[in-house]
């Protein structure tokens, strides 16, 4: 028997979505970048956005998200994406316009931006990876990095005195009247990436429906920042991170 | 009959925007150059040509809009004056960088720092030479009338979409604020969607009917491949440099020495070369309107038939450069006489610093 008799389209249970490239990404095994981008090429396919989408890509580690999802992008520079995304969504209407941005991007360098995008209610989606470290230049401190933990920059661990307090940006968002829907997810386990993604549809529709911003965080994983393996990686973000950046809707309205 | 009006520069780019067919102006408010923002916010496009007008939070994030609205095929401007273009650099870096047209005004004030609100000419290095990081050039149009301030804002988004590369007025403060008859242009209709994805094959304006998705991005990490994007721009540039050099000369036939000025120095230059003319002293005048691409050859053939050549900006010495390297040896003398702080001199002094470095040019 061939395997081409077992493999058969019928018997397909699992595939590379349609949306999502065959290049192989930069992301390291275990990093929660796959399973989102994953979850965004299923859902512009099932949601027949593939001709009137526009993404927008960070600095960071998602820098390259264009070579990975097969609609138009636009590459930001670092923090700027939410000012991208205005202009993009306001002179192109009819688009899905969403950024995908990091901690550093967003709550960082680029907080001015994201504050006043979302205080406007840009009917845009911002997808937030907040994994409390900078992964692409090599482990540095993030605002979102928690308290005594170790980081390129904290070598001996963030301490409030030299560092100041860890930061909780969701909240911030949720406070502003321009935004219709922000949420914590996770994609460690199954039933979390099934969240995840009922939340980025919502935020999706949401864009289309004019209905203001929505807001997106991914609490995730950097192993090879955190410097533990996958498995281990979950279980520290379940112990540590869900505490202070706990899972579930801040705003739904 | 056409229409004149009275207005500001500045009011006057405002109503040129609209009639171009402008898709979208990201503005923050500076002094002197507010009245863009004010006057597209009283004229209301958005309710006419379906322009979008929007005050950003910063000029950060106003010139990250025009990079994100142009990055989809939009004709798409911004406007600060010196303190907020220093803001605006690093994404005019990333509109050169991503071969994206766009059109930005920088009505000049004195620096350096917050220095003053008062007209100056001081950002010309900024403006010709780059002025964010990497190799790059902007094309640079210099408006000595509230005129040109009308005309170079078509001027300015034709060439930018032409070479798909930014464009920038460069106004000194005066330009911006003084009060002058203007002929506005008709109005023409914004570009329909079709025409934007004809026009901009490369706009990640959503896909359409394309097969591939298109990325705009300044960013590309192999070497070799960014070397040939390097040489595309450079290569962009010798081309402007071959076609879009553009000045104006006033009284070159016959004249002893030539004088080099740009925007509204190059008027009071004008009246004081005239009064000196009334007395016999033949002196010329050469306007540079696109400050870069320079008119390096035509100063070079000017200077070479006249005794001496007096470079007059509002600022320390910065366009002199330009003009030094335009002359090869055997040079006349070539001298610069400029105003800092705010201060615009009167065509008297201009004729005194003149007669300084040039003596035997007094009759």
């Amino acid at each position: 028997m061939d395997f081409k008799d077992i493999i058969r389209p019928e018997n397909k249970v699992y595939a590379r979505p349609r949306l999502l490239t065959e290049n192989i990404t930069h992301y390291c095994p275990g990093c929660s970048h796959g399973v989102v981008h994953r979850i965004v090429a299923e859902l512009l396919d099932e949601m027949g956005l593939e001709d009137r989408t526009i993404g927008i890509a960070p600095v960071g580690c998602a820098v390259f998200a264009y070579n990975y999802i097969d609609v138009d992008w636009i590459e930001a520079a670092h923090g700027r994406a939410p000012a991208l995304a205005t202009a993009a969504s306001r002179l192109n209407p009819d688009c899905l316009v969403f950024t995908y941005q990091g901690d550093g991007d967003l709550a960082a360098i680029g907080t001015a931006e994201t504050i006043h995008a979302c205080n406007r209610g840009e009917n845009i989606v911002i997808i937030f990876i907040n994994n409390a470290i900078y992964g692409m230049t090599g482990g540095q401190m993030a605002p979102t990095t928690l308290l005594g933990m170790k980081t390129a920059t904290t070598p001996y661990g963030r301490r409030v005195d030299l560092n100041g307090y860890p930061l909780a940006i969701s909240p911030i968002l949720a406070s502003l009247d321009g935004t219709c829907y922000v949420t914590r997810q996770a994609v460690h386990t199954p039933g979390a990436v099934r969240k995840a993604k009922v939340a980025i549809r919502k935020a999706f529709t949401n864009a289309l429906e004019k209905r203001g911003t929505s807001v997106v965080e991914i609490v995730s994983t950097c192993n090879s920042g955190w410097k533990l393996s996958p498995a281990d990686s979950n279980k520290w973000m379940e112990k540590h991170m869900f505490e202070k950046y706990p899972l579930g809707d801040l705003k739904n309205v | 009959m056409e229409e004149v009006k009275l207005m500001k520069g500045n009011e006057a780019i405002a109503h040129a925007a609209i009639r171009y067919g402008c898709d979208g102006y990201f503005g923050y408010p500076i002094t002197p150059q507010s009245e863009v923002l004010e006057t597209l916010a009283e004229l209301m496009p958005w309710e006419t040509t379906g322009m979008v007008v929007l005050q950003a939070e910063s000029e950060v994030a106003a010139i990250n809009m025009v990079y994100g609205g142009a990055a989809t095929g939009k004709a798409v401007m911004t406007s600060s004056s010196s303190p907020g273009i220093s803001l605006k650099q690093e994404g005019i870096s990333y509109l050169a960088a991503s071969e994206l047209p766009a059109l930005i005004l920088n009505c000049m004030r004195g620096g350096p720092g917050l220095g003053t609100i008062q007209p100056s000419q001081s950002d010309y290095f900024q403006a010709t030479k780059g002025g964010g990081h990497g190799d790059y050039h902007l094309i640079v149009l210099a408006p000595a009338t509230v005129q040109e301030m009308a005309d170079f804002v078509a001027l300015g988004f034709d060439l930018a979409f032409k070479y798909r590369t930014p464009s920038m007025i460069l106004a000194d403060g005066i330009v911006g604020q003084m009060m002058e008859k203007v002929v506005l242009p008709p109005q023409r209709p914004r570009r329909t969607e079709e025409e934007v994805r004809r026009q901009c094959p490369w706009a990640a304006c959503g896909k359409g009917s394309r097969k591939h998705r298109n990325v705009v991005t300044s960013l590309e990490l192999d070497s070799a491949k960014m070397e040939v994007n390097n040489l595309r721009f450079q290569e962009t540039y010798r081309r402007i440099e071959e076609n879009e050099v553009r000045f104006e000369e006033y009284y070159t036939d016959d004249c002893e020495y030539l004088m080099v000025a740009f925007g509204s120095m190059a008027r009071i230059c004008l009246k004081a070369i005239e009064e000196a003319r009334e007395k016999g002293v033949r002196i010329g005048l050469i306007r540079p309107i696109t400050l870069w691409p320079f008119p390096t050859k035509r100063i070079a053939e000017l200077a070479a038939k006249t005794k001496g050549v007096l470079v007059v900006e509002l600022n320390a010495g910065q366009m002199i450069e330009d003009v030094r390297l335009a002359i090869s040896a055997p040079s006349p003398s070539v001298h610069h006489f400029g105003r800092m702080g705010g201060i615009v001199p009167n065509p008297g002094e201009i004729i005194e610093a003149f007669y300084s470095h040039y003596p035997e040019a007094k009759i």
